[in-house]
């Protein structure tokens, strides 16, 4: 473009690196913001970060629990304490155990969903903010930041499976594979599918507005008791008109819920109320769900170019 | 020899809003008077240039010139608002310090962190994992949390992952500057073997030396706009044009509003201007032709009638490093007495300084040598030659060979 004049001496290797370069495609630094070609170029790019991706989720886990005696552990006892109060506070001294058999596995095997959820979106709602230090100094596909939170929630939430399956086995005695097979992987795909749109959405929205983060805490409270893990869903449908029931269904993490609670619990010999066409409400679900990814992603790509200034 | 061009930079725009509310209550409460509580200012204006493949490039400005936007735009950090940046094989950036460390981590585990954000394979990064050590110089620490780092560690750190990610561009701003000595020359050797490579390098800095030392070309950017690019030595000269008026307005300023203590003041120094030995160029720089005579008026005001007084001129780098200095008391001159005012003239006859930019210290001090009043860092001057030496000083070399004289 300028006349340099004369040129920087180089040697052999710079030959070799400018035939490389001339060779290679000019690129656009900034991501494609058309709909699908967009959103084509950015799983692309967060495919070839994946190592990174994992290296990230690896490092929260580890960060976590850094400088703490119990470590890991700590991972297990909070699930653990909230299934003792629940059991208690509501199985025995108010009574909802009386309704339910097994109450210890339907209330773990619902909280164990739930808390998937829950910390899908609180940690990947604050996982830009958080890693402002590299968004604002590199630059990444941003949607890993969020990826990598939600795959550590992941694999938190992989100890306590493991506690649920073992406590499933001892106490229930018996395990309904075909159900098993039916509800577990759908119910499970459907909280992941929402968690990860929801928790771009946030991540994105939080990035601008601070208050998104305890917005979302006070949501995951109230969030919890709309599922239906410590109380049964026949106990909506004797309380709640039809329309309620209706609209309580349109919940995915409701229908999620359930799933985990069909897949692991075995009722006693009472009949049990559940939904009709589970199956099919949760294959909605899930593909409701994965539009929202798409939008959240859409969503993400355009908040993302301003991230650093922001920050 | 064609050379592929790495970056284009086209026509790029970036917009800054800051906000002054930043919780929801605010943002309702400001709702309707949005606008006061927004301020939007142009970060970079139609900016437009393109770098080829081993160029090295500085980039210079004032604070707040847009320079580090620049940078952050070129590596993708930001998303212009108009225009476009495109690039050309792999980019690694070191902006300010330990980019993406994380304090819980252990200086062996953040390097496998850094170099994978920075696009390094897991087999690249175990390849060259002991190369990085060695190279940072930190291996005593290395499987310690780096919270429990110096600043100075962390750069080492930091630079030593991104020269070992295999750029093509690095873009380098303002953080060598935080290392201990022999790391810093460490890393200029390093900077000088990846230009050798035929890498590109943008760096942005405060030192026009480093700049000249080190790139080929160099922009100036001033209130997001590039006000001079081409030659970084050209392009340095005006940055400094650009800040001496800025000094002269500050001093005019700090004078206006000091005229109460100026009054009390036996003497004071109202102006220092370089009043012959520069030349005009055609582009309108001025600048001092080495070995000629320069002449330098120190106008000064006093409030009595002022005689027995000395004069001192000191002539300084950019860096404060004393090049040349001057007392007529010490050269045992009795000056005329003053009354109301004067010009005090000091001439240097065919003063040979090195190329580069220097700046007049003045004072003026009474018979005990006492200073006055005085002036720092005015009339700078740039000083050119025949490029054929180094230094701050200017000498026209002999070189002959013979027998060694017995």
């Amino acid at each position: 473009m300028t006349d340099l004049g004369e040129q920087r001496p180089v040697n052999a290797a710079a030959q070799r690196r400018f035939a490389a370069l001339e060779n290679t495609r000019m690129r656009v630094v900034a991501p494609d913001l058309g709909f699908f070609s967009g959103a084509r170029s950015s799983l692309g790019d967060i495919w070839a970060h994946r190592s990174l991706c994992w290296l990230l989720a690896k490092r929260e886990l580890k960060a976590r629990y850094k400088d703490s005696v119990l470590g890991y552990v700590w991972t297990l006892i909070r699930p653990l304490i909230n299934l003792l109060i629940y059991y208690f506070a509501i199985g025995q001294i108010l009574g909802a155990a009386r309704a339910i058999d097994n109450f210890a596995v339907y209330v773990f095997a619902g909280l164990t969903a739930w808390n998937l959820f829950s910390l899908i979106i609180t940690s990947s709602t604050g996982s830009i903010v958080g890693n402002s230090g590299i968004v604002k100094k590199v630059y990444l596909p941003r949607e890993i930041f969020p990826l990598a939170s939600a795959i550590a929630s992941f694999i938190d939430f992989l100890s306590q499976l493991a506690i649920l399956v073992i406590g499933t086995a001892f106490i229930v005695g018996a395990f309904d594979l075909p159900s098993f097979v039916l509800y577990w992987p759908l119910s499970l795909m459907v909280i992941i599918v929402w968690g990860v749109g929801l928790g771009l959405f946030l991540a994105a929205a939080n990035v601008y507005l601070r208050d998104i983060q305890y917005l979302v805490e006070v949501g995951m409270m109230i969030g919890f008791w709309l599922t239906p893990s410590v109380y049964s869903f026949q106990m909506v449908v004797g309380s709640a008109p039809a329309w309620l029931t209706d609209l309580y269904l349109m919940n995915p993490l409701t229908l999620a819920v359930m799933g985990f609670q069909k897949s692991f619990w075995a009722p006693g010999s009472d009949p049990v109320v559940w939904p009709g066409h589970m199956l099919t409400r949760l294959g909605i679900m899930f593909l409701i769900g994965l539009i929202l990814v798409f939008v959240a992603q859409r969503y993400f790509a355009r908040m993302q170019r301003n991230f650093a200034q922001e920050l | 020899m064609t050379r592929p061009d790495v970056i284009q930079v086209d026509a790029v725009s970036k917009k800054f809003t800051v906000h002054k509310d930043k919780s929801l209550k605010e943002r309702i409460v400001n709702s309707g008077r949005s606008r006061k509580f927004k301020e939007e200012y142009w970060a970079l204006r139609d900016v437009a240039f393109a770098v080829e493949a081993g160029e090295s490039i500085g980039l210079a400005g004032a604070n707040g010139s847009g320079k580090s936007t620049l940078l952050k735009v070129i590596g993708g950090i930001l998303t212009p608002d108009a225009g476009e940046v495109r690039i050309r094989g792999r980019i690694a950036a070191l902006l300010e310090l330990g980019a993406g460390f994380h304090p819980d981590l252990t200086g062996r585990e953040n390097i496998v962190l850094n170099a994978s954000i920075l696009g390094l394979s897991d087999d690249e990064i175990a390849q060259r994992m002991d190369s990085i050590i060695e190279f940072s110089g930190i291996s005593d620490f290395i499987d310690t949390q780096v919270k429990f780092y110096s600043s100075g560690m962390y750069v080492r750190l930091a630079f030593a992952v991104a020269i070992h990610s295999d750029p093509d561009i690095l873009l380098v701003d303002e953080v060598l500057a935080v290392g201990d000595e022999p790391f810093q020359r460490k890393c200029m050797e390093k900077i000088r073997e990846f230009q050798a490579e035929g890498r590109s390098i943008i760096l942005v800095s405060h030192s026009a030396e480093q700049i000249i030392d080190v790139c080929d070309r160099a922009i100036v950017l001033d209130h997001g706009r590039i006000i001079a690019m081409g030659d970084a030595r050209d392009a340095m000269s005006r940055l400094h044009q650009s800040y001496e008026k800025q000094i002269l307005q500050d001093v005019s300023d700090a004078n206006d509003r000091g005229v109460d203590t100026a009054k009390e003041r036996l003497c004071t120094i109202k102006d220092v201007a370089v009043t012959e030995g520069l030349i005009e160029q055609r582009d309108g720089l001025k600048v001092h032709i080495s070995g000629d005579t320069i002449k330098v008026g120190i106008d000064v005001a006093v409030s009595a009638p002022l005689a027995d007084y000395g004069i001192v001129l000191d002539i300084d780098t950019l860096k404060d490093l004393p090049v040349f200095g001057m007392s007529s008391q010490r050269l045992q001159l009795k000056l005329p007495e003053i009354r109301e005012s004067g010009r005090i003239t000091v001439a240097l006859p065919e003063l040979r300084l090195g190329e580069g930019d220097y700046a007049f210290n003045v004072a003026v001090v009474n018979s005990a040598g006492i200073e006055m009043d005085r002036r720092r860092h005015t009339a700078l001057i740039t000083v050119r030659s025949d490029g054929m030496t180094t230094g701050y000083v200017k000498a026209f070399p002999e070189v002959s060979v013979g027998p060694i004289p017995q």
